[in-house]
């Protein structure tokens, strides 16, 4: 399993430059480890959760260079040279952002586990669709699980919120 | 009496910021110097001997630090699992249940070996390379094939597979049965389910060998059971564990109980002098974290022929998987629920637990309730459609009218107003407009249906006497702690523990009016055994607030007499003269003579207390409530049924429900909300399937497993009603499981009444465009 060519071990360490929520970071990550693992150990950037690790319950999304993925099914090797933004750059720190804002008037989470994936997912669709109708909304997040609210308390936070914060965050 | 500002009100929640900043702190995101990683061997097989295991290959891996089998584990654990008496107290064959198999595993997913390694990869890659040698036995899957003598056993030197058979008398059921002019009779199957919390199980352990303490960190509803558990099985002494449960992210009944890794992974930092933390795979957590339900119904209903209802028989066939849940015989209360809302002359209810080679069965969100109300709602809508009379006039004939109300069984309900709520949820939903519009659909050959769930839960477990008999000596009352800091904030310590319910901010609500100091200066704690009193007894089964927000009540009223009795040494008053509002005492008819709580505080611990009175301002207070809670209500499900497709399409679902007094309503409606999204979830989409020959698991992904997302759902019209609780001085209920416990029947009812015309008088869960399109098929033969 050594190295040759264009192919790399699984436990190879590899060195990569990002931005992380505007900051330029350096990271050596094994070859295998996914983006999440990277956010959250590396980084230290806890806000990102694991809820299935195979792609399917969106607790893991962060926007990478804009566009929401699922950091459980990327590599962190993947996101060499791009700008990924997590749950922890949303605001400045200790303030909350309008998204947040509405989110909290709304009770629109409740264990918040789920919370830092739509949250993410929200914004991706927030900018670009700034006033979602209700389909649209449902539609756009119809990637992301949550067990706790039935999901009616989520959409109508993301109403408010495309009211109050066209663009989102 | 203070008066009350923000009872009531909707006050948004207190942990949301850290939430919604992913400043939260989950078991994950704990982590410690010299942190090592569990990974679980698991059997393959359902039931198979072990031949043996070869740690080799696993061990040679570089960063592996050690591999453990049950000969490891011995050493280190001592004793069984526990299994409770809960409501099957005379259970006959109860398995001896070790964290770890050692010669037989009896379901798939059992643990055989753990790997301890220097990272999480590792510790999975070097799982992979432990040899385990099996040899497969016949799995037992189907329980009432299980109940046969002769049949395959679910543990090889087993007697058979039987492990409670009881039949709860609730009247003189053959003499109801003789005087019935109608019988009607079903068999209603309650699938399996995964309660699917988001955030899955993990467990963090750091032994100390020196002084030899625990610390034990864990994803948990329950952590004072839990330490009380481990520390048992591990040979420590109580007070040497510390059990610290963070922000836990989704219960629903699945963090109640202990799991083998709750034993493992503390054995095995033990071992390695070194903290080891486990962290639960999804496809781990459908596979061997507690599955709700696996349950068959048979029952027979008799009544008159003007709609009086008179006996329920029944027979409740659990399917407790390989062994005895924790608190799995909770289930059976679905038997003692049976009779719902209603007046019968009579019940007797059979439950029967069966063994099988499957996980086990245990308490998730509801437990027993939504199956006794799925069964009692289908039976009723039964015998009106056999009479030919409207599903809301029979309801009505037959509700318990007057209160406190002593069902079949001896439970007294406290208070109730059944009609209350079933004419409001009529009038939200339009009922006559409905059936007007059904008809017409009728015509047009389409399959309309409105279905009705009129519930009763019994909740707020409980007063002490029951439920130590229940738990095998503890008594579920709930314990808390109110400490006034010198400086004139408030340090409140509750037993139970929140994971979403969003206690932060009801319990806040509630001292903050007891004591009239602002939220901002109040702290609640909870999750840490290291803190507040010397038990809790946990969040489920809808208790939290009707025995922990009452222990809170209490310990801040006598925090407060306290205050006002230092209050009226320092104003040189009589503390009945005094009056107290918005945190400040003052003497009646001389309002300049006051002081605030906060100062009294400052002088508990100063130089001028009256004699005989010790310093400080706190108190701990443990109350036990005299009853359980009843809450009730009414919800009403309209659906369309694709006659071609088999889809079902919910149109309209109104609840009207009544928890007794609101402390929180935005609190409330979020509790029902996902209540019922768990129902409909069960009445349509979520079953946990294993293969009936192999007893393979085949829904082991999230992908298989199906959570509904936002565009299943419908949009519920929410009302209630209150009538306040008689048991306890805030009149409050519960509402954690009321949405789930309602929402089955309503949703399988509209189904029902939609295919009437076609013949069919039963659906079972989930309710698939398969399963209704093959009916449809069927029945058109």
């Amino acid at each position: 399993m050594s190295g040759a060519g264009d192919t790399i071990s699984a436990d190879e360490i590899i060195t990569i430059e990002l931005t992380v929520n505007g900051t330029p970071r350096l990271g050596h990550v094994e070859a295998r480890k996914t983006l999440a693992d990277f956010l959250r150990e590396d980084l230290a950037l806890t806000g990102t959760h694991l809820g299935c690790e195979h792609g399917v319950c969106g607790a893991c999304t962060v926007l990478v260079d804009g566009e929401p993925a699922r950091s459980c099914l990327m590599l962190a090797v993947q996101a060499r040279g791009c700008e990924v933004r997590t749950i922890e750059g949303l605001a400045p720190e200790g303030t909350l952002g309008p998204l947040q804002q509405a989110m909290w008037e709304n009770h629109s989470f409740q264990c918040g586990f789920c919370t830092p994936g739509f949250l993410m997912q929200i914004t991706a669709l927030l900018a670009e669709n700034p006033a979602p109708s209700e389909a649209e909304v449902r539609e756009a997040l119809t990637g992301n699980l949550c067990r706790c609210t039935g999901y009616q308390s989520i959409v109508r936070g993301v109403m408010a919120a495309s009211g109050a914060a066209p663009g989102g965050g | 009496m203070a008066v009350s500002q923000l009872i009531g009100a909707r006050v948004q929640r207190r942990e949301d910021p850290r939430l919604i900043t992913g400043r939260g702190h989950f078991i994950e995101d704990h982590v410690l110097p010299g942190l090592a990683h569990m990974a679980v061997v698991r059997s393959p097989h359902p039931h198979a001997r072990i031949v043996g295991i070869d740690k080799a290959a696993a061990q040679s891996l570089p960063g592996v630090l050690a591999v453990l089998t049950a000969q490891d584990f011995k050493a280190q654990i001592s004793g069984g699992m526990p299994v409770t008496p809960a409501f099957a107290p005379e259970k006959k064959y109860v398995p001896e249940r070790f964290p770890i198999a050692e010669s037989e595993v009896c379901f798939q997913g059992e643990p055989v070996a753990v790997v301890v390694a220097t990272s999480r990869a590792l510790a999975a890659d070097a799982a992979d390379l432990v040899q385990v040698e099996y040899e497969p036995l016949p799995a037992v899957v189907d329980p009432e094939a299980a109940m046969v003598a002769g049949s395959f056993k679910a543990h090889s030197d087993g007697p058979d597979n039987i492990g409670w058979d009881m039949t709860f008398a609730g009247g003189d059921i053959d003499a109801a049965f003789a005087k019935a002019e109608i019988r009607v009779s079903e068999r209603i199957l309650q699938q399996r389910l995964a309660p699917t919390a988001i955030e899955p199980r993990g467990v963090m352990a750091d032994y100390s060998p020196y002084d030899e303490r625990l610390t034990l960190w864990l994803s948990s509803q329950n952590p004072h059971f839990i330490r009380l558990f481990v520390s048992g099985a591990m040979g420590l002494p109580e007070s040497h564990v510390r059990v610290v449960s963070p922000d836990v992210g989704g219960g629903f009944g699945s963090k109640i109980s202990p799991y083998p890794e709750d034993y493992l992974v503390p054995a095995a930092s033990r071992i390695l002098s070194r903290p080891v933390r486990w962290i639960e795979t999804r496809t781990e957590s459908v596979m061997t974290t507690i599955h709700g339900r696996g349950q068959v119904f048979t029952a027979e209903a008799a009544a008159l022929r003007d709609g009086t209802l008179l006996g329920l028989r029944l027979t409740q066939v659990l399917d407790l998987g390989a062994y005895h849940g924790t608190f799995g015989a909770f289930q059976a209360c679905a038997c003692l629920m049976s009779g719902g809302v209603y007046r019968w002359e009579a019940i007797s209810a059979r439950t029967v637990g069966v063994l099988t080679n499957k996980v086990p069965t245990d308490p998730y969100r509801g437990a027993g309730r939504p199956e006794g109300t799925h069964l009692c709602e289908r039976m009723v809508d039964r015998v009106a459609q056999e009479l030919g009379m409207d599903p809301a006039d029979l309801r009505r004939k037959n509700f318990a009218q007057e209160f406190p109300y002593v069902n079949n069984f001896g439970l007294t309900y406290d208070s109730g107003n059944y009609d209350g709520t079933l004419d409001r949820a009529l009038e939200l939903v339009d009922y006559p407009g409905w059936r007007q519009r059904q008809a017409k659909a009728r015509e047009e050959g389409r399959l309309i249906g409105v279905g009705l769930s009129t519930w009763v839960e019994i909740c707020g477990f409980g007063p002490s006497q029951p439920t130590a008999a229940a738990t095998g000596g503890i008594g579920l009352v709930e314990a808390a702690e109110i400490r006034f800091l010198p400086s004139g904030s408030v340090a409140a310590y509750v037993g139970t523990h929140a994971h979403g319910q969003g206690h932060d901010t009801t319990f806040s609500q509630i001292v903050a009016d007891t004591l009239g100091v602002p939220l901002a200066a109040i702290e609640v704690h909870h999750g840490d055994t290291a803190e507040g009193p010397a038990f809790g007894y946990g969040t489920y089964g809808s208790r939290s607030l009707a025995v922990g927000g009452m222990a809170l009540h209490q310990a801040a009223t006598v925090v407060r007499e306290k205050a006002r009795q230092l209050a009226a040494h320092l104003l040189e008053a009589s503390p009945d003269d005094l009056d107290f509002a918005q945190g400040t005492f003052s003497v009646r008819g001389n309002p300049a003579a006051h002081k605030t709580v906060q100062e009294v505080a400052l002088a508990a611990y100063g130089g001028s207390l009256p004699e005989g009175m010790e310093h400080g301002l706190e108190a701990v207070s443990y109350f036990d409530p005299p009853n359980f809670v009843w809450p009730f209500g009414a919800h009403i499900c309209v659906v369309e049924v694709d006659r071609d497709t088999g889809a079902v399409a919910i149109q309209k679902y109104v609840a009207v429900d009544d928890c007794g007094n609101v402390i929180n309503p935005m609190i409330v409606e979020g509790q029902l909300h996902g209540g019922i999204a768990q129902g409909i979830s069960q009445a349509l989409y979520e079953e946990v399937v294993y293969d009936q020959e192999s007893g393979q698991l085949v829904t082991g992904t999230m992908v298989d497993y199906l959570i509904p997302t936002m565009n299943e759902l419908p949009v519920p019209t929410l009302d209630r009603t209150v009538t306040p609780s008689p048991t306890n001085a805030l009149g409050v209920k519960g509402i954690g499981e009321a949405g789930t416990i309602a929402s089955s029947a309503a949703v399988i009812n509209a189904i029902c009444d939609a295919l009437s015309p076609l013949g069919i008088h039963h659906v079972d869960m989930p309710a698939t465009p398969e399963r209704i399109w093959r009916m449809i098929q069927e029945a058109a033969r």
